[in-house]
């Protein structure tokens, strides 16, 4: 069963190549944004996978729920920063 | 088994280490950054320290993604382009050695985990021993930090206040 874990944090961060690059390369800050969210969300995942092959599930979920607060406050002052300076 | 799920980890943190220093504007460098400081995190979480992954989860990609991001309002537009000077040659042949150099001292670190490390065998085993008779704490960790350390933790805390007062003096616009 950890094994099968193991392979789905591996596949995760596989998923997680796919939105730096879109991160790193992307041409405009929107195509940022949604990667870094994307990449946000992956690692709250990874996070609640660790969770459960390290068998202290009630602990991890009580971080990735903070994880995903602070996700929302960053993804906030994000949103707040393009809206003064207009669409970069 | 530890080992299979650290070394995407770690090539993670070190292509967003890399594609933070080497994006054109400052504004991607800062997400980038951010991203950075989650896989630091998911690196703390797994090898166990969930309270520093907690930490670094918050200061790292919450509160400094948004002090860098409220430092940016404040930047004219034209000075978040990045010039950069090219890579001296120094550099690009002396950090891949000293990387080698901390490769070969890492050999002489005990294993992850080992009860017979130095640092499992020096200190620890007196804190464990004595901290609920000497402080009536169940928490080891907080019986240290708020007590054996006080001294530290207080003027931590002030550091910190400090800190906290000089952003805020900085960051205050259209007022005065």
């Amino acid at each position: 069963m950890t094994s099968f874990f193991l392979f789905v944090l591996l596949m995760l961060a596989a998923l997680i190549l796919v939105y730096l690059y879109r991160v790193a390369q992307g041409p405009t800050v929107f195509d940022r944004v949604l990667g870094l969210n994307g990449i946000s969300t992956k690692s709250i995942l990874m996070l609640i996978v660790i969770g459960v092959v390290y068998d202290r599930v009630d602990m991890f979920v009580d971080i990735a729920t903070g994880y995903a607060l602070l996700n929302l406050a960053g993804a906030l002052a994000i949103a707040k920063y393009l809206e003064q300076r207009g669409a970069v | 088994m530890t080992f299979a799920f650290e070394i995407p980890l770690l090539v993670l943190l070190i292509l967003t280490a890399a594609s933070a220093m080497l994006v054109k504007d400052l504004v991607s460098s800062v997400f980038i950054l951010g991203s950075y400081s989650f896989f630091l995190a998911l690196v703390w979480a797994w090898l166990g320290a969930v309270d520093v992954a907690f930490v670094e989860a918050v200061v790292g990609a919450g509160l400094a993604t948004v002090l860098f991001l409220l430092t940016l309002f404040g930047t004219n537009p034209k000075d978040t382009r990045l010039r950069r000077p090219p890579t001296p040659w120094a550099a690009i042949v002396g950090l891949p050695l000293l990387g080698l150099l901390l490769m070969y001292g890492a050999n002489g670190l005990p294993e992850f985990g080992d009860p017979a490390s130095p640092a499992s065998t020096h200190v620890s085993p007196v804190y464990l021993a004595n901290s609920l008779k000497d402080t009536l704490t169940p928490n080891v960790v907080t019986s240290v930090l708020m007590d054996y350390r006080s001294f530290d933790t207080l003027i931590e805390t002030a550091v910190i206040f400090t800190a906290g007062v000089a952003c805020a003096l900085l960051l205050r616009r259209d007022q005065g």
